[in-house]
């Protein structure tokens, strides 16, 4: 990650060093549950305040399925279910996010059975990828949409999509797949 | 319609599907290796200046920081040819260029300590334009580049490479032809290929002789068979990892390779260089420049006889290979205008910004998107319709080409006449087209326009490809090919071939990580090689495998070899199915079989891609919507139909069809710094505009390998921006001739600004 970036996060964002930013936040520990598991990140050593919550899921806990981009929130790549809400992960800083539930694509699967998540099979029937590099950002925002709107028309998929960068054009394939999904009802 | 088989033509699931949709799929920056340092690199703010004086000692003393390297301590690694490209140099020539190179223990201080260096720079004055760089007194980029254009040939392709286009006599042709059209028209908006994933490369050293490099390209193979002679010829081990997307802009990636290399060797340590995303707007592989003017001779018929024309291309600060662009392109030009008559006289020429690279459509949709429009104007004064003009002028068999190689090569393929008019009847040519310059439909301030383009690639055959396929006794199979994942699943589709000739199910065949230590040869994965290529290779492997396994089996079974069929692991005597043993019976459980293969290059074949589009213009606005598209192809036979049909989709993407729309690199040529170098202001279309868009896909059986297809990927995109441009002028009545056809344009045209 560039410092620029990060520098030009915090611009973008609004979001000032000041320091009651830094002494708040420096007090606490920050409670995250990702894919149901629960993590306590102390500030300061596991996560500083510049971390966007894309860095801390990547590389402090390991979940290289969110994908980063352009780490400017224009690609979508790194989308992540925040509460069960579709977020670009790389304009979050990670101290903003306590106690938040945060799901990636890691996160889709049964961890038990191994059984894929419908929307996860549907992409493989349709072979709805070509590079794969944006494919877990869709498919959770599919499954943000699905989750509110079990029945969305094509339009309404187009729309929660129209975030995501996928320069191969899998678009037409990835609608597909998700009709196929939402026919079932979600 | 193709054959009937148990696995080539149907849908199957892509071998990496699992991983690729629970993220589990490794991707460069998913890849850590122990004790791995990050790279850096500084940049250059200006476009052309010489570094007066650099000292990097409060770098080097910065916590974490294991290696600075500037053009004082760089490995003498010089790329390019003739070779200008040094790693790093002391002389910057675009914005962005590399200044100096940092790995540290850990991203913040390689980035903290590239701060710490301090640089003075001598400003020189800067050029942008092909022409204006080519001028008596112009500034000089490179030494070994006097006047900045590029000496001819590229010896790897052959010592008499396709420079230039020279044949007949166009003098003669010119006076037979009933027309004689001329002008001028630039595809000069240099857009990015922009795959999501930025370039990056991790490079170790085992030893001073062993230099193992992880790289995102579409074809690992390719860093080893380019750059080992680069390196001093040490033992390159090339490991691709699953790439985030590529067209044609990560296969021998040079650099960032080199930078990871060379700070790896200064750190004795691993080093992941990993460019942002601004870095691989300024720094990497943008598409050519591409300006031509010509003279076209034609006749009532549609025949050509003469075409005559200087070539500029424009490869800004470095040339990656474009001589070899400007070879196919050369070629491919021949493919789609039969014309006997030729002088095509290309100049490669260096400026000062971000230096283009192999970019999908490499050389040829960057010719043909400038020539095609000056065929347009040739086409309006003969009245032709230009579906009638393809359809006669695309080669056929008994016609021929000169190839890359500059050998003259006989056409054995198809017709593709044939699929261009089932595409057109898809599409509806006949009743939306009304004749040049006419609009389909007129609704209110909007109007309707069609056009077509065509372009053709004979790379179906280039290169070599070898491959094994090793036969266990429980009735697997493992493909040994150096074949690497971009997006193309041709990791899926050549496993597939062994499945099919082995006659077991796809998931008993498994293919070895695209790694040059474990796999036989391989060219790489470029243009639409690998169907035939590849194909041919793993075929041959996999049949040679299988007639092995049969010598073994005939004395068991007490038959001929050539008697026995065998099917999901058991052999058996043609018609005895009941009397199946399997294969452990035949050859033991101790033992292994492997077959090898092998292709050799082949350019008498080509594949061809026609592109029909619709567009819809506002003539009050100038804003134009593209709603509709028709690709059209012949590719022999279908390997995986839900692949195929992702390729096709491809040609809005990776600088294709949108850039006569919207997409392009805004270069500032005040200051040579580019405007757009970020995801929000370098446009691209999302799910909400995208158009209608059909696949109209021929299986003509092809004269290639057992399969009878060809590959088909590569050209998707080279013929959409030339038709665009022609369904605008035709939708607004005037000719459009520059690159993207924004609003201010198609209003400048309309004479309303």
């Amino acid at each position: 990650m560039k410092k620029v970036n990060r520098d030009e996060g915090r611009k973008r964002k609004g979001i000032s060093q000041s320091a009651a930013t830094m002494n708040r936040t420096a007090e606490k520990n920050i409670n995250l549950t990702v894919n149901g598991k629960r993590y306590q990140l102390m500030v300061g050593k596991d996560v500083t305040p510049d971390h966007t919550l894309a860095y801390t899921l990547r590389e402090t806990l390991g979940y290289t399925g969110v994908k980063i981009g352009c780490d400017h929130g224009s690609c979508g790549s790194c989308t992540v279910l925040m509460d069960g809400e579709a977020v670009l992960s790389c304009t979050i800083l990670t101290v903003e996010c306590d106690g938040k539930d945060i799901t990636t694509i890691e996160g889709l699967e049964n961890r038990e059975s191994g059984e894929l998540h419908p929307l996860q099979q549907a992409f493989i029937n349709y072979s709805a990828f070509q590079c794969g590099f944006c494919t877990p950002g869709i498919i959770l925002s599919a499954k943000a949409l699905l989750d509110k709107n079990p029945s969305p028309t094509e339009e309404e998929i187009k729309r929660e999509l129209a975030g995501h960068y996928c320069r191969c054009i899998s678009h037409y394939l990835v609608i597909k797949a998700i009709q196929s999904v939402a026919e079932k009802g979600g | 319609m193709g054959e009937k088989y148990r696995h080539i033509g149907k849908a199957t699931h892509r071998k990496d599907a699992r991983a690729i949709v629970t993220g589990s799929a490794k991707y460069i920056d998913d890849i850590k290796l122990p004790g791995m340092l990050e790279g850096r690199v500084l940049r250059s703010p200006y476009p052309h200046a010489r570094i007066k004086h650099i000292n990097t000692s409060k770098a080097e003393a910065y916590p974490g920081v294991k290696a600075v390297l500037t053009y004082k301590n760089v490995p003498p690694w010089i790329g390019g040819i003739p070779h200008h490209r040094p790693v790093l140099d002391s002389t910057m020539r675009f914005v962005g260029d590399a200044v100096a190179l940092v790995a540290a223990e850990t991203a913040e201080s390689a980035e903290d300590a590239l701060e710490l260096i301090e640089v003075e720079y001598e400003q020189l004055p800067a050029v942008y334009d092909m022409e204006e760089a080519t001028r008596p007194g112009a500034p000089q980029l490179h030494e070994r580049i006097p006047g900045n254009v590029f000496p001819r040939g590229f010896r790897p392709i052959g010592e008499k490479a396709l420079q230039e286009i020279v044949m007949g006599d166009v003098d003669k042709g010119f006076k037979e032809a009933d027309f004689i059209t001329e002008g001028t028209c630039g595809y000069e908006n240099i857009p990015n290929p922009l795959p999501p994933e930025p370039p990056g490369v991790i490079a170790t050293w085992e030893d001073p002789e062993h230099l193992t490099i992880y790289t995102a390209s579409q074809s690992a193979p390719m860093n080893r068979n380019f750059h080992q002679p680069l390196l001093g010829l040490v033992d390159m081990r090339v490991i691709g990892a699953q790439c985030g997307g590529s067209y044609g802009s990560k296969n021998a990636n040079m650099i960032p390779m080199v930078y990871a290399a060379a700070l790896a060797k200064a750190a004795r340590r691993p080093v992941k260089v990993y460019f942002s995303k601004e870095e691989h707007f300024n720094a990497y592989s943008l598409r050519l420049g591409s300006r031509i003017h010509a003279k076209v001779g034609i006749k009532k018929d549609g025949t050509i006889t003469a075409l005559e024309g200087e070539w500029l291309v424009d490869t800004g600060a470095a040339s990656e290979m474009a001589q070899v662009q400007i070879a196919v392109g050369c070629g491919e030009a021949q493919l789609a205008l039969r014309c006997k008559n030729w002088n095509l006289q290309p100049k490669l020429i260096c400026t000062n910004h971000n230096p283009a690279g192999c970019v999908r459509g490499f050389g040829g949709q960057e010719l043909k998107s400038s020539l095609l429009p000056l065929m347009a104007i040739a086409m309006e004064e003969a009245n032709l319709d230009p579906l009638e003009f393809f359809k006669k002028n695309y080669v056929k068999p008994g016609d021929g080409y000169f190839w890359r190689d500059g050998l003259w090569w006989d056409y054995r393929g198809v017709d593709f006449s044939k699929a261009m008019q089932k595409g057109a009847e898809v599409f509806g040519w006949k009743d939306k087209w009304k004749g040049w310059g006419k609009p389909t439909a007129v609704n209110g301030s909007k109007r309707i326009g069609v056009g077509m383009g065509v372009h053709g690639n004979a790379d179906v055959g280039e290169d070599e490809s070898e491959a094994y396929v090793k036969i266990n006794p429980d009735g697997r199979a493992v493909l040994h090919a150096c074949v690497s994942e971009s997006g193309m699943g041709e990791r899926s589709s050549v496993c597939k071939m062994v499945a099919e000739i082995l006659n077991i199910p796809l998931e008993r065949v498994e293919i070895t990580a695209p790694d040059t230590m474990v796999n036989p040869f391989e060219f790489g994965l470029v243009g639409s090689r690998g169907t035939y290529t590849v194909g041919s290779a793993v075929i041959e492997a996999a049949e040679d495998a299988k007639r092995k396994l049969f010598d073994l089996a005939a004395p068991v079974l007490g038959a001929k070899p050539e008697d026995l069929e065998t099917k999901n692991g058991k052999i058996y005597v043609r018609g005895r199915e009941d009397k199946a043993i399997p294969w452990h019976k035949a050859m033991g459980i101790a033992r292994t079989l492997t077959g090898q293969g092998r292709f050799e290059t082949d350019y008498s074949l080509c594949n061809c891609m026609i592109i029909f589009a619709e567009v819809e213009v506002d003539i009050e606005t100038g804003k134009t919507d593209l709603r509709r598209v028709v690709a059209a192809t012949d590719c022999g036979q279908i390997i995986d139909p839900l692949v195929l049909a992702g390729q096709l989709h491809g040609s809005i993407g990776s600088a294709g069809i949108d850039t006569a729309l919207f997409e392009g690199t805004v270069l500032d040529k005040d200051t040579g710094h580019i405007l757009n170098c970020n995801m929000i202001d370098y446009k691209w279309r999302t799910f909400i505009d995208l158009p209608e868009f059909e696949n109209v896909i021929l299986e003509t059986p092809f004269p290639t390998h057992r399969f009878k297809a060809i590959g088909v990927g590569e050209i998707s995109p080279a013929p959409g921006p030339s038709a665009v441009l022609m369904a605008i002028s035709n939708a607004i009545g005037k000719r459009v001739m520059d690159y993207p056809a924004t609003p201010d344009k198609i209003l400048k045209a309309l004479g309303k600004i």
